[in-house]
Formats: structure tokens, C-alpha cells, sequence
């Protein structure tokens, strides 16, 4: 599996006085199995550049590439391409809408024209994937709570089979709890399936304690792409463009100003720790 | 007695199937008693549905209580002849700005409240500038609402709400569906407005760094409150609010852990330049070193 990006340009609006430019000039090849974060500040051009991943929207020139072919060709068969690239979009229970929750997460694999066997079998798998346990299958999906809902309607894109699943801020307005156990269950889920995860977030701790590398896009352009640690080095640049590098960053930045010998590179809690317990060990 | 007060609060909300049978009963709210000064900066916490935000929608009576009372300025929420009165007084802030905002223009969607209580034009113009500064909006006021970005359609609604010169705000999750700056300016905003002008905030939010400068913290769960008390108490108990689906600031967990490993660190640190004075005064001291075990 692979996609890749190859100096996509999108305007909205084109030919028109109000055109926007949205995408400029963006080259990126993800590959199997990687964990991606996405972020950038509202209007940076993400969501524009999830869209072109699944073909929902065509660049206004150059090309999207999934599997060595072109997905803009006129023969490319895009429902095909829908499947294999699920997009769960913002506040995705606003979606829900059958009777029960098991017939809600059918809906998708029924519509690609699989027998009823099949279809079953993919909606219990994917119910049990994120973590929805079989009292609850026969339940109407609204009388869930909030971060149950959630799971559900992203059981209803797992069970499409995707190889790359997008989660455009799939904890938003979830409570504490609820946010560590839908990212855990997508680690959970990328560890068991080698799913290609790409997660938009507005939340730079929850990417450095997920995601094995970070797209930063600013005005339609990546402006960083790397590992965590390498990125969140450019904090003040970060900051610049209405993002903020993960509470830990700082920390780590204070203390060596204050002369403590740590590596600022520290992202989570717990590599902070680690640091400053070496750090005040050597005295 | 406090701007708002909440005597043996409980809310229950009545399912029904199609022929009107109560098919269960959800006791929402459930004995919660309260007493809010004016001036204060209260926040409110708790996990999604603990309660918190049908608690919050009695403090200006767009829910009554099934038991009990709650009291805005003195008035009782239950007394529809001052449901006016206590939504004067207490304004509220939904969490999606989309929702909130109705006018073309910025100016006239601020001057939407104040046209409704008949204030007279010239004082709604002077209503809409002030509103519109104390958010820092001011610039925008001849913009379109659709092009501003989340964090400024937020203030804008919460000008809305200023302009009709409450003497209290309450904000539900204002800042869930932000990005960090925006959620950093809405928050300054409302800082600001409590510190300069004297209103009372009560905050509902997810975000724990959001709560560190308030006052006072109430945490809800299951529609009681079980803990109440300044932020740095609170979020002393790391453990507690685990178990309630909560959280603490990520510095808090920081010297939470290192204290656990050995350090000798002060509970309910909240800040970073708190955590480095601490470290310092280890490092300086030495001390640190005796604490820690090899690992």
C-alpha cells in the first residue's frame, strides 16, 4: 500500500474572484503501516488534503497516486477507492441513523454488494475491534454515550476494510478518559491490522504520545515533516502559525535555559521524567 | 448569599416510549448545593455525561429544577416572571460558534441581545464597541461572521453575550471544537473579562490546563458534586480524578511521577515555572540526588 502525493495544487473557487488557493505544491508518499499526525491551525489546509485522498476532491493540477495508479484517470474505479480509504470525518455519531448498532456498521459493507454472511462477519469484527461489546450490538446507537457512539461510527468505516484509516479529530469534545481509549484502540487496531492511521488533531499531546511522524501544514504548504521530536524542535516556529509544540517541550526547554543537563528532544511524560531524574542523579 | 445558588439542585430527565409511558427516569442532577460569589472564576469538570452541562442550564433557567431551587441575584429560576431578569444576568456560551452566531455583520450580531431588551440605539452602538474590545474583536466589527475562524466566532459570541451586560457568563466547553490558539484567545478573553470587569465565569471544560487559574473547581460526577475546592487541591489527587474519567494538567502528571520515583516534590503543582523553581531548589540543594534510585 502506498500514496502518494506528487505537487498537488487545489483552489477552491478557481476562475472566479474569489478563488483560495487551499493546497499549494504538496509532495508526500506515506507508506504501510505508518502512524501519521496531521495538524495544522483551522483553515491550514488539512481537511482539503484529506478530501484528496479518497478522491472526494480532484486536484486542481497534479496528481494522487494510490497503489502506483492514478486516481484522477478516467477508468480508475474510485468506489473501489473509497473502500480501501476510510474517512471518518469530525463528530462522526451525527452519522449514525439505523435502529440498532450492529445494523448501523452493515450499512457500509452491504453497499459494496457482499453476501449477508459477509457482511455480518465484518460488522462483528469491527464492532469488536474498537471495543463494543455484544449486549450493546442490538442497542439503538443513541442511547450510547458520547465516546461509545464515536467507536461505533468508526466500526462503520472499519468494516469497510480500509488499508489507510483517516480520523479527522476523533476526539473532539470527548472527556479525558474517553480520548485515551479511542486513541488507544486505534494504536490497538494499527499494531493487529498494520492499518495505514492518519489522525488529524488539534491536540500536540496526544500526537507526540501516538503518532510515529508529524505533516505540519500551513497555508496549503507542509512545512514540516518528520518524526515527533524532530518537529516539536521548531516550537517557536510552531507557535508562529497558531500551533504549540506538547506541554513537555517547554518543560524540557525551561530546564536546560536553567541550566539542567536534559535533553529537550523529551515529548511525553514519560521520557520527561526519565530526563530529569538523570539529569539531577549526575548532581 | 452568592450571584447563583443551587439549594438541594436535582434535574431528572423523563423517558417516554410512543404512548407517553415513562419507560425510565435519568436522574441527571442530583442534590447538588452551591454558592457562587460574584466576581469568581469557577470551573466546572467532569467526565461526558456526569451532569455538568444540565447543571450549568439552570443557572438561567433554561431547565427548572424537578427538587429543589436555584437562586440567580436573589430571584428564583422557577418564577417565570424573571426568567428575563436571570438571563439578563447570566448569559450563556454554547460550545459550537456555528450555532450561535445569526447577524451578516459582526457589529449587528453583537447588537442582536441588547436590541431585544429595548436598549435605546446609541447605547447599543456604544454596547457593541465596548463588547467587541473586551474580546479583542473590535477590527472585525464590519466583517462577515462565516470568515472568521473558530476562536474569533467564539468571541464574537461571547461579545454577544457581554453586550447585554450580564454580571455573569457561563461558557459550556467554549473551547472543545478550537485549535490551540484559538482556544488560547477565548480563554484569554474570558480571563480578561473577569478580571477587568468583575464578572463572575463559570466554566465548563475538558481541557485541564483551561482550569488552573480559576478559583474554585467543582468536579461532578454522576450528577453529584465530589469534589469541590481551588485547583492546586484538586489536582493534588491525581489518582481520584482518574477514576472520575478526568485528568490533570500535563506538568501536574510530570511532577506527580517524579515525586512517585522519589523526588521530594510539593503536591498540585500547576504550572511550569512552579515545576522548575522546585527542580532548581533540588538541584541547588542536592537533594534531588539522595532521592533518586537507580532505575
Amino acid at each position: 500500500m502506498s500514496l502518494i502525493l506528487d505537487h498537488v495544487n487545489y483552489i477552491y473557487g478557481e476562475d472566479t474572484s474569489m478563488a483560495v488557493a487551499a493546497l499549494r505544491d504538496v509532495n508526500l508518499v506515506m507508506g504501510d503501516g505508518e502512524f501519521i499526525g496531521l495538524i495544522g491551525h483551522t483553515g491550514s489546509g488539512k481537511s482539503t488534503l484529506v478530501q484528496q485522498l479518497n478522491g472526494l476532491l480532484a486536484p486542481t493540477s497534479g496528481s494522487v497516486y494510490f497503489n502506483g495508479n492514478d486516481i484522477g484517470d478516467k477508468d480508475y474505479n474510485r468506489k473501489e477507492l473509497r473502500s480501501k480509504v476510510g474517512l471518518v470525518f469530525q463528530y462522526p455519531e451525527h452519522q449514525l441513523f439505523e435502529v440498532t448498532v450492529f445494523e448501523d456498521v452493515c450499512f457500509g459493507p452491504k453497499n459494496l454488494g457482499l453476501s449477508p454472511k459477509e457482511v455480518e462477519l465484518r460488522a462483528y469484527e469491527a464492532l469488536k475491534q474498537v471495543g463494543i461489546s455484544d449486549e450493546q450490538f442490538y442497542q439503538s446507537p443513541f442511547e450510547l454515550s458520547g465516546g461509545q457512539k464515536r467507536r461505533v461510527a468508526i466500526a462503520g468505516v472499519l468494516a469497510m476494510k480500509p488499508d489507510i484509516l483517516i480520523l479527522d479529530e476523533p476526539t473532539a469534545g470527548l472527556d479525558p478518559k474517553g480520548r485515551d481509549e479511542i486513541l488507544g484502540q486505534i494504536r490497538k487496531l494499527k499494531e493487529e491490522t498494520g492499518m495505514t492511521i492518519i489522525l488529524v488533531s488539534h491536540s500536540m499531546e496526544d500526537v507526540a504520545e501516538y503518532v510515529d511522524r508529524i505533516i505540519v501544514m500551513n497555508q496549503g504548504s507542509v512545512i514540516f515533516d518528520g518524526l515527533p521530536r524532530e518537529v516539536f524542535r521548531h516550537y517557536d516556529e510552531l507557535e508562529k502559525i497558531g500551533l504549540a509544540a506538547p506541554q513537555m517541550t517547554y518543560v524540557m526547554n525551561r530546564l536546560q535555559q536553567e541550566g539542567f543537563s536534559v535533553n529537550a528532544d523529551a515529548i511525553t511524560i514519560e521520557e520527561a521524567k526519565q530526563e530529569i531524574l538523570k539529569s539531577l542523579k549526575r548532581g | 448569599m452568592g450571584i447563583i445558588k443551587a439549594i438541594n439542585l436535582a434535574f431528572e430527565y423523563i423517558r417516554r416510549d410512543e404512548e407517553g409511558n415513562v419507560e425510565g427516569i435519568l436522574r441527571a442532577v442530583d442534590g447538588v448545593n452551591l454558592d457562587i460569589e460574584q466576581g469568581d472564576f469557577i470551573a466546572i469538570l467532569g467526565h461526558n455525561g456526569s451532569g455538568k452541562s444540565t447543571l450549568a442550564k439552570h443557572f438561567n433557567a433554561l431547565l427548572h429544577p424537578t427538587e429543589g431551587s436555584v437562586w440567580v441575584e436573589g430571584k428564583d429560576t422557577a418564577d417565570a416572571a424573571s426568567v428575563w431578569d436571570i438571563r439578563q444576568t447570566a448569559g450563556m456560551v454554547f460550545q459550537n460558534p456555528d450555532n450561535q452566531i445569526i447577524g451578516q455583520v459582526v457589529e449587528e450580531d453583537v447588537g442582536f441581545g441588547p436590541e431585544n431588551l429595548s436598549v435605546p440605539t446609541e447605547q447599543i452602538w456604544e454596547r457593541v464597541e465596548e463588547s467587541l474590545k473586551a474580546v479583542g474583536m473590535y477590527k472585525f466589527r464590519k466583517h462577515s461572521p462565516n470568515k472568521l475562524s473558530g476562536g474569533q466566532k467564539q468571541r464574537v459570541s461571547i461579545a454577544g453575550v457581554i453586550a447585554m451586560h450580564p454580571r455573569c457568563i457561563i461558557l459550556d466547553e467554549p473551547t472543545a471544537m478550537l485549535d490551540p490558539n484559538g482556544r488560547k484567545e477565548v480563554i484569554r478573553a474570558v480571563r480578561a473579562l473577569n478580571q477587568a470587569e468583575g464578572i463572575t465565569v463559570i466554566l465548563i471544560t475538558h481541557y485541564m490546563e483551561e482550569v488552573v487559574y480559576a478559583d474554585k473547581v467543582y468536579v461532578m460526577d454522576d450528577g453529584k458534586v465530589v469534589m469541590q475546592g481551588e485547583p492546586r487541591t484538586i489536582f493534588s489527587q491525581v489518582e481520584e480524578l482518574r477514576r472520575l474519567r478526568l485528568d490533570v494538567p500535563q506538568v501536574t502528571e510530570l511532577a506527580y511521577e517524579l515525586k512517585k520515583s522519589g523526588l521530594p516534590l510539593p503536591d498540585g503543582i500547576l504550572t511550569i515555572d512552579e515545576l522548575v523553581e522546585e527542580l532548581k531548589k533540588l538541584k541547588c540543594s542536592g537533594t534531588g540526588v539522595d532521592y533518586v534510585i537507580d532505575s
